[in-house]
This record gives structure tokens, C-alpha cells and sequence, in this order.
């Protein structure tokens, strides 16, 4: 059928909808989808309710969806990426009950193939990448002392496109089927003719336009590590984490491009009959493997070099010392961004390449794991001899030096490729990448969370509640993927939907049981979100220096106010904050107070995002006449906007002197708190020097 | 030398309320920044296009379907209009009257226009020939990389136009000079991209196809 024979709405019909197919052929795999389908359905609903009932449409949309303050933007980026982690981790619980049910399970196999797609989508690029931009953008401006991010609109807007790609995801679960090709999606399989289906064509648009955002992010944090560092905040002088920061933007910058231009020529294979990854007349489709991996493998020290700036700093802060080998840790972070673009080829290690490539590419990615160990030793020399307080962060931070060592290595198994041979496209696979990413990435973002939540918030977590999460995760993730170890190497084929040799099935059971520990831990991440907020006036931190912090970010009340410093403090040295506070710097008056000026709100992102979600549905679909429609507002929309003339407003001096008298008031009438009672109510953020 | 980094240089005067998003070091770094991510996907596309070079399937190959005659013009248009650009360039850094700013803006615009017609020209007398993106693989990958400079092109046209407009509407502002210095970058960036397409795609086909 020819792409324009379509009607009015395009392929979409009574039957895309995803109840009709549990009312024509009721099963439990129907079942399964419909009820998805309907929750996502209710939630939305109940939202939109719940925001009318409380009559909060006016402040959502004045401090919000309009804002253009990178620390709102970064949360929320985080909120997002909380909703899209509990549908991924639903999902992972769905197939391992599935596979634990073996061999009569009770999904259909194109059903279980979405899920994993689904899945493995969202994690990565909907929970993974969104939570952490999110902890970058609320906490590596006030590091290195800036206003704002380099280009407040377009972070606004990157966080638009993200967030209606992740919408996408949500209503294909409403309207017609995911892809069943993997978060990968390779062609052929995900070429026209073996799926002719909406589904790729969901992948396709989620990844372009979120891969957009991301591409655009990049740009925007590497301008501003480079050009709004305050002053004396030298790059040697920077916390890690910014460090870190540069380095994923930088790949964020080089790595996006393969994979947009992997997704747009699958899109034109699909949509108009190119021949780029197809079987016939010419198509390559080892050149989608290429594209696809030039990105792949550069994400995931994307998403991990941030992760272990996370670290540094909790290391750091909650062990009471700077930060041991610092520029053996900058370095190795560079070396770690480089090297990560050496050795894709190690995806494909048995698609028909030489020995020697692939010898080539064994090696080189071994060699990653040079830089990771001095990272290591250095966290655990900042440890040593200090006082440690084992915090919330501080588990996580502990946990994951242990689990991540040993996904580390068995990547290094994975890289020897004879051995690859053996294991590839097997559970071994699959256990080793949740391996590094749970602990890597997983425990990174949770342990930000709780480390810069009171900095964003204004009051603690709760620290048992948040133990106990913790200890959950690592007890839930142990429990559900040490036994894919095993059931790799007897040869359990990764993306099965079931499996005829019972051997497996053990290990199945006892890996469905450690989802379930991992239900628990989610559950408990929420109690203690929940606890939180009923204990809160218990917990304030107003002055907003609750862990003794080192860095510049603990150096402003919390919630910070809109413009992060009434004067940008000047840095002598490493440890910044450590610093000022030793020397009597930190809460002194300004000497004069001057006026402020700020990027006004802007309605342009939230325009975009609304546009941008119908442009990709209607791409979908097929709906030739709204995606150009939207096509078009989206350009206006950009075009108008650059006509406004007043994108700045001013914070009189006035005021600044106000809301800072009061807090030099706060901070002069509050007690100290000694790092043994930070978790008391009597921590109102005001840290006691202790050496 | 970077027009905007002179000490004379209007744009650089300092602001009374620190503003940094005007700061116009930064706007242009970012800039350079955003091209870099531009020419990796440039790279990517190009080196499709040369695994491709020979996955014609039969098809018509580039010694059947390239017009030299007329690239030589194309390329002639966008060479030019680079230097039209240039001038434009210097008209804003010398502070010179806005008509003749907008006459050097307005002969770039019409250069990059006549520049796209030609192209669209070119393509579709190579589907009277049978070269089209659905024939072959290579094909295809010749489709995603020529019409991809061309789709830049068309975007900086618009741009022109809208700053043409801008021009009357806001006055040769800060804001616009910057605007139009970054579109100069963009126009300069995009005759690179062309001279990489001319001697890989066109004559680099033409000697191995
Ligand atoms: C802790 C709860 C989790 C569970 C129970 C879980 C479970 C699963 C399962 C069952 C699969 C399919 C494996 C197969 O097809 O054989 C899978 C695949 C995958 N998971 Fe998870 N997962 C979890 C968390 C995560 C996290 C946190 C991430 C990333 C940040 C992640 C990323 C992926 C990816 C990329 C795939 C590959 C999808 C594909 O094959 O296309 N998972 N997971
Ligand atoms: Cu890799």
C-alpha cells in the first residue's frame, strides 16, 4: 500500500487501540497490555484532575512549565524520569515473571518483545539520561559559581522534546504497538518488510527527538563549564563532578550524531523506500551496527562519568576529606570519554569482522578499565583515614564500589573475544550490563537524589527510609541477576519470551523473586519520598549547608532563590566552600548590593514540547496533513520567539538586601551542628567547623 | 581574527547587569560548539556514502548521472555567496549603513536561492534517468547526503529572511548583529560542507563508481 493511500487519520482505526484486542481475543497477555493501557490512561486523568482540584494551573504554569531556571529545569527533568523508572522497572518485573513461569508463560512472544524494547528503551534514554541532566542542571551551575546555564531557553527547550518523546512511549502503550526490535533496533528486522507495524516507527521518532534534546544539552553544558565559571574557578579548581560533566557533554556532542543519522535512514528505509539497512539492492546493514555502536558504547560512559561524579563528591563530603589524586581522577575521566569511542566494534565481535579487528578491539576495550581502577583506588584513598558517616548517599556510594567492580569485570571477560563468542547474546549479557548500569548508573542518580535533595527542596530525606531502600537495591539487584551469571554461561539465550530446557528454570525462579526485592526497594524509595514530605518541618535546612558540604553549591540558602548567589563568591582553591568556611568567608555580608538580571520565563518550551508530541504521533500514524501543521507551528513558534525584545527581568537590590538579611539573620541565630547529629532535627544546615 | 573579539567592537561594550546570556563571546563559542555536533553527523553521512559508493544494484552510477557543468555553477553560487556574506560581515564590524548591509545580505540570500534551484534542478534530471533514492543503496546514501547540505542551505535562507525582517523591525541591534554574525559562521560552514561534497561525492564518485 502507498504511504499517501492512506485516509483522513492516516493507519490509525478502532483496532490500534489497545483494548480491542482484548475484546476480540481475550488472554491473559491482552490482559496484560489493556491494563497498562488503562493505567496510563487513569493516571493521566487523575493528574489533570488532582491539578484542577487544588487550583495549582496558575503556579504550575508561572513557575514551572514557563521557567527558565536551570535548577526547575533540572527537576523537572528528574521528576520525569522518576515516572518513566517505575514503568521500566514494572516492565523488567513482567518478563522475569515470565521467564519464571517458562515454558508456559503468559505473554504472547510479540507482547514479551515489546516489553524488552520498551524497556530497554526507557531505561536508557527516559530514566538514565533525563535523571541525571536533571541532577546536572539543578547542581553544576551553582558549582562552578554561575547564574545560570550558558543558554536558558534551549535548555528549556531540550527538556520539551525529551519529555513529549517519553509521552510518545507512554501513548504507545495506549494506541497501537511498540517495536519488538530491542532498544537497539536493528534492521532488517525493523525494516518494512519484516515490520510493517507502527512500532519502529514510535522508536524512530522517540529517538530522534529526545536525541535531539540530548545533542542540544551537550552543547549547552559545555558552554557553560567553559564560559560562566565565577571568579578564580579555574578548571583545576572545579568539584569533579564538573569535571565529569564536561566530558559527558562532550559526548553527548559526538556521540548523538551516529544515532540520529541511524535513526532518520532507518526512518527513510521505512517511510519512503530507501535502501540504507535493507536486504535487497544494496543496503548495508552492518552499517546500522556501525552507527548504531559509534553512539552505544560512548552512552554508556555517557551516562557513567557523571554518575561517578556523583560519587567523588559523596566520597568526598562524607568522608570529611578533599577528594584524594584529583588530577589523577580528572585525567582518568578524559582517558575514560576518549577510549569510549575505540571500541564499538566489540558489539560485533561475531558478525564476521577479521581476528586481528577484533583482537584490535578486545584490547582497546580492556584498556578502559585502566582508568576505572585508578578511579577506584582513588575512592577508596579518600575513604581511608577519614570520618566516615555512612549517610544515605554514602551506602549507595559504598555498594556501588563493590557490585560495580564485579560488572567491570566481567566486561573484561566479555572483552576477550573468544570468550564473547561463547556468551554473546546469552544472560551472561545482560547480567553483566545491569550490572554496571544498576550500581554505575542506578545507585549514581539515587544517591544524588538524597545528596542535593535538601538543596533543591529545603528539607532532608529521610535517612532509615532511605537505608533501607538502599539496602533493598542491592540485595533485589543481586538476587535478580547473579543467577543470569550462570544461566548465560549454560547458554539461556538473552530476549527469549520462554524456553523448552528446564535447566533454566531455577535460576529463573530465584531471579523473579530478586524483581520482587526490587518491587520492595522501589516501593520504599517511595515511602520515603512520602515520609519526607509529612516530616518536613521536622527536617528543614533553610541555611543550607546540611552535610558540611565542600563545594559552592552548599554556599546559598535552600531552596536556592533564582539567582543561586546575591554575589557570585570568589574561589581560591579546590574544595571551595571548605575553604571560605575555615577562613571565616563563608555568610558574610555583600559589600554592595546590586541589581540581578535574569532570563524572564518563556512559554516557547512548553509550546514546543505540546507541538513536537502531536508532529511525532502524527508521524506515526501516518497523518500526513497534522504533522504538517505541526511542523510549521513549531517553526513559527521558533521564528516568533526571536522577535522578543524584553528576555531579561531585574531583581532590584532592594530585594536581594531583604531576602539576604534575612538569611545572615537565620544563619547568625542558628546553633551548629556537628556532623554527628545531621541527621537531627536540630541540623538546620548550618555545618560546625570541625577539621 | 574573530570580528567580535576587538576591543572597539560595539558588541563587546560591558553591561550594567552582568547579563551573560548576551555575552557575545559565549554565544559565538556555543555556536562553534553546535557546528562541531553538525559535522560529526556531516562526517557520519559522508562516510555512508562512501561504504555505498559501489552498491548501485544495477542502478545508474554517478558517471551516468552527474552533471559537471552544472555543479560548477552551484559551486560557483555558493563560493560566492560566502564572500557576499563575508562583506556583509564587514559592513557590521565597520558600523556602515543598514541599506548596504541589507544589499550585501539580500544578494547572499539570492546567491543561496539560485544555488537550490540548480540543485532541485540537477535531481530532478537525475530521476528522469532513473537515479532515484528508492533504485539502489547507493542511491539512497547519495539522498541523504547532498539533499542534507541542500535542507541547511534552505535553513539559513530562512534565516536571512528573517533577519532581513528583524532588521526593520528591531534596527540593527546587538541582538541581530549577533544573530547575523552566527548566520556568516553557519553560510561558511555550509560552503565547506559543499567543497567536501564536490571532490568525495561528485568527483570522488565519478573517479571510483
Ligand atoms: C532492577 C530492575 C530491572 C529488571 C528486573 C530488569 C529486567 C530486564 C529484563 C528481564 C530484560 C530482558 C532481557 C532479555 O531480553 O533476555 C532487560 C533488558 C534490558 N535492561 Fe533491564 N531490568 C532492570 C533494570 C534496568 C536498568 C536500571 C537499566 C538501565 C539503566 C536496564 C537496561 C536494560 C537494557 C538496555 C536492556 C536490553 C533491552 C534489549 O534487549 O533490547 N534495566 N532488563
Ligand atoms: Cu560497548
Amino acid at each position: 500500500m502507498n504511504n499517501l493511500d492512506y485516509g483522513w487519520l492516516g493507519k490509525l482505526n478502532w483496532d490500534s487501540l489497545v483494548f480491542s484486542g482484548f475484546l476480540e481475543s481475550p488472554s491473559v497477555s491482552e490482559a496484560v497490555a489493556s491494563v497498562a493501557g488503562s493505567i496510563v490512561i487513569l493516571a493521566a486523568v487523575a493528574i489533570l484532575a488532582l491539578l484542577t482540584w487544588f487550583k495549582v494551573w496558575g503556579t504550575l504554569w508561572r513557575d514551572w512549565l514557563t521557567s527558565t531556571d536551570h535548577k526547575r529545569i533540572g527537576i523537572m527533568y528528574i521528576a520525569f524520569a522518576i515516572v518513566m523508572l517505575v514503568r521500566g522497572l514494572l516492565e523488567g518485573m513482567v518478563m522475569r515473571a515470565q521467564q519464571a513461569a517458562a515454558p508456559d508463560g503468559f505473554l504472547y512472544a510479540d507482547h514479551f518483545a515489546q516489553l524488552f524494547s520498551t524497556h530497554g528503551t526507557i531505561m536508557v534514554f527516559f530514566v538514565a539520561v533525563p535523571f541525571l541532566v536533571g541532577l546536572i542542571n539543578f547542581a553544576m551551575p551553582l558549582q562552578i559559581g554561575a547564574r545560570d546555564v550558558a543558554f536558558p531557553v534551549l535548555n528549556q527547550i531540550s527538556l520539551a522534546v525529551t519529555v513529549s518523546s517519553g509521552v510518545l512511549l507512554m501513548v504507545s502503550l495506549v494506541v497501537g504497538q511498540f517495536s519488538t526490535g530491542g532498544w537497539s533496533a536493528y534492521p532488517p528486522y525493523t525494516g518494512a518488510d519484516f515490520s510493517p507495524g507502527v512500532g519502529p516507527d514510535y522508536w524512530i521518532w522517540a529517538i530522534v527527538f529526545s536525541g535531539a534534546g540530548t545533542t542540544l544539552t551537550g552543547i549547552n553544558f559545555t558552554v557553560t563549564v567553559y564560559k560562566c565559571r565565577g571568579p578564580g574557578m579555574h578548571l583545576f579548581r572545579m568539584p569533579l563532578f564538573c569535571w565529569t560533566v564536561l566530558c559527558a557533554s562532550i559526548l553527548m556532542i559526538f556521540a548523538m550524531p551516529p544515532l540520529s543519522v541511524a535513526a532518520i535512514m532507518l526512518g527513510l528505509d521505512r517511510y519512503l523506500d530507501f535502501h540504507f539497512f535493507t536486504n535487497d539492492l544494496g543496503g548495508n546493514m552492518m552499517n546500522y551496527a556501525n552507527l548504531f555502536w559509534l553512539f552505544g558504547h560512548p552512552e554508556v560512559y555517557l551516562l557513567v562519568l557523571p554518575a561517578y561524579g556523583i560519587f567523588s563528591e559523596v566520597f568526598s563530603t562524607y568522608s570529611a576529606k578533599t577528594l584524594y589524586g584529583y588530577k589523577s581522577l580528572v585525567i582518568a575521566t578524559m582517558c575514560i570519554a576518549i577510549l569510549s569511542f575505540t571500541v564499538w566494534l566489540h558489539h560485533f565481535f561475531t558478525m564476521g569482522q577479521s581476528p586481528t579487528i577484533n583482537i584490535a578491539f578486545g584490547i582497546a576495550t580492556m584498556l578502559i578499565a585502566v582508568p576505572t581502577g585508578v578511579k577506584v583506588y582513588d575512592w577508596m584513598a579518600t575513604m581511608y583515614r577519614g570520618r566516615i558517616r555512612f549517610t544515605t548517599p554514602m551506602v549507595y556510594a559504598i555498594g556501588f564500589l563493590i557490585l560495580f567492580v564485579i560488572g567491570g569485570l566481567s566486561g573484561v571477560i566479555l572483552a576477550n573475544p573468544t570468550v564473547d563468542f561463547q556468551v554473546h547474546n546469552t544472560l551472561f549479557l545482560v547480567a553483566h550490563f545491569h550490572n554496571v548500569l544498576i550500581p554505575g548508573v542506578l545507585f549514581g542518580i539515587l544517591a544524588g537524589y538524597n545528596y542535593w535533595f535538601p538543596k533543591a527542596f529545603g528539607f532532608r530525606l529521610n535517612d532509615k527510609w532511605g537505608k533501607r531502600s538502599a539496602y533493598l537495591w542491592f540485595a533485589g539487584f543481586m538476587v535478580t541477576f547473579f543467577p543470569l551469571y550462570g544461566a548465560g554461561l549454560l547458554g539461556m539465550p538473552r530476549r527469549s519470551f520462554s524456553y523448552g530446557d528446564l535447566t533454566f528454570k531455577p535460576f529463573m525462579v530465584v531471579a523473579f523473586i530478586g524483581a520482587m526485592i526490587v518491587l520492595a526497594a522501589l516501593i520504599t524509595l517511595i515511602i520515603q519520598f512520602l515520609v519526607s514530605i509529612r516530616d518536613r518541618n521536622k527536617t528543614r535546612v533553610p541555611v543550607g549547608d546540611p552535610w558540611d558540604g565542600r563545594s559552592l553549591e552548599w554556599n546559598s540558602p535552600a531552596p536556592v532563590p533564582a539567582y543561586n548567589f546575591v554575589e557570585i563568591p570568589k574561589v581560591t582553591d579546590r574544595d571551595a566552600f571548605t575553604e571560605a568556611k575555615e577562613h571565616g568567608e563563608a555568610y558574610k555580608r555583600p559589600k554592595v548590593y546590586r541589581d540581578i538580571e535574569l532570563p524572564k520565563n518563556n512559554p516557547l518550551g512548553f509550546i514546543l514540547c505540546v507541538v513536537s508530541g502531536i508532529l511525532m504521533f502524527a508521524l506515526v500514524w501516518y497523518i500526513w496533513w497534522l504533522a504538517l501543521i505541526s511542523a510549521l507551528t513549531m517553526l513559527v513558534a521558533v521564528i516568533v520567539s526571536t522577535f522578543r525584545k524584553e528576555t531579561e527581568y531585574i531583581i532590584p537590590a532592594s530585594q536581594l538586601e531583604k531576602d539576604t538579611e534575612a538569611w545572615l539573620a537565620l544563619v547568625e541565630k542558628s546553633e551548629p551542628v556537628g556532623r554527628d547529629l545531621e541527621d537531627s532535627p536540630r541540623n538546620v544546615g548550618l555545618a560546625k567547623l570541625e577539621l | 581574527m574573530n570580528p567580535i573579539s576587538s576591543p572597539k567592537n560595539p558588541l563587546s561594550a560591558s553591561n550594567p547587569h552582568e547579563a551573560i546570556h548576551r555575552d557575545p563571546d559565549m554565544v559565538i563559542f556555543g555556536f562553534w560548539v553546535f557546528m562541531m555536533s553538525d559535522l560529526i553527523f556531516f562526517g557520519v553521512v559522508f562516510a555512508i556514502y562512501i561504504t555505498m559508493v559501489g552498491a548501485t544494484a544495477g542502478g545508474p552510477g554517478p558517471k551516468e548521472l552527474f552533471d559537471f557543468g552544472s555543479l560548477f555553477a552551484q559551486t560557483m553560487f555558493l563560493l560566492t555567496s560566502s564572500l557576499t556574506v563575508g562583506i556583509a560581515t564587514v559592513m557590521v564590524k565597520h558600523e556602515r549603513s543598514r541599506a548596504s548591509f541589507l544589499f550585501w545580505v539580500v544578494i547572499t540570500l539570492l546567491l543561496g536561492m539560485g544555488f537550490l534551484g540548480l540543485e532541485l534542478y540537477d535531481f530532478s534530471v537525475m530521476a528522469e534517468k532513473g537515479g532515484v533514492p528508492q533504485r539502489s543503496g547507493y542511491l539512497s546514501a547519495f539522498f541523504g547526503l547532498v539533499p542534507l547540505h541542500g535542507l541547511h542551505v534552505t535553513f539559513g535562507c530562512l534565516w536571512m529572511i528573517v533577519l532581513i525582517v528583524q532588521v526593520f523591525t528591531m534596527g540593527l541591534c546587538d541582538v541581530v548583529k549577533l544573530r547575523f554574525l552566527r548566520l556568516a559562521l553557519f553560510w561558511h560552514f555550509l560552503d565547506l560542507i559543499w567543497i567536501g561534497i564536490f571532490s568525495v561525492v561528485y568527483f570522488g564518485g565519478w573517479v571510483y563508481g
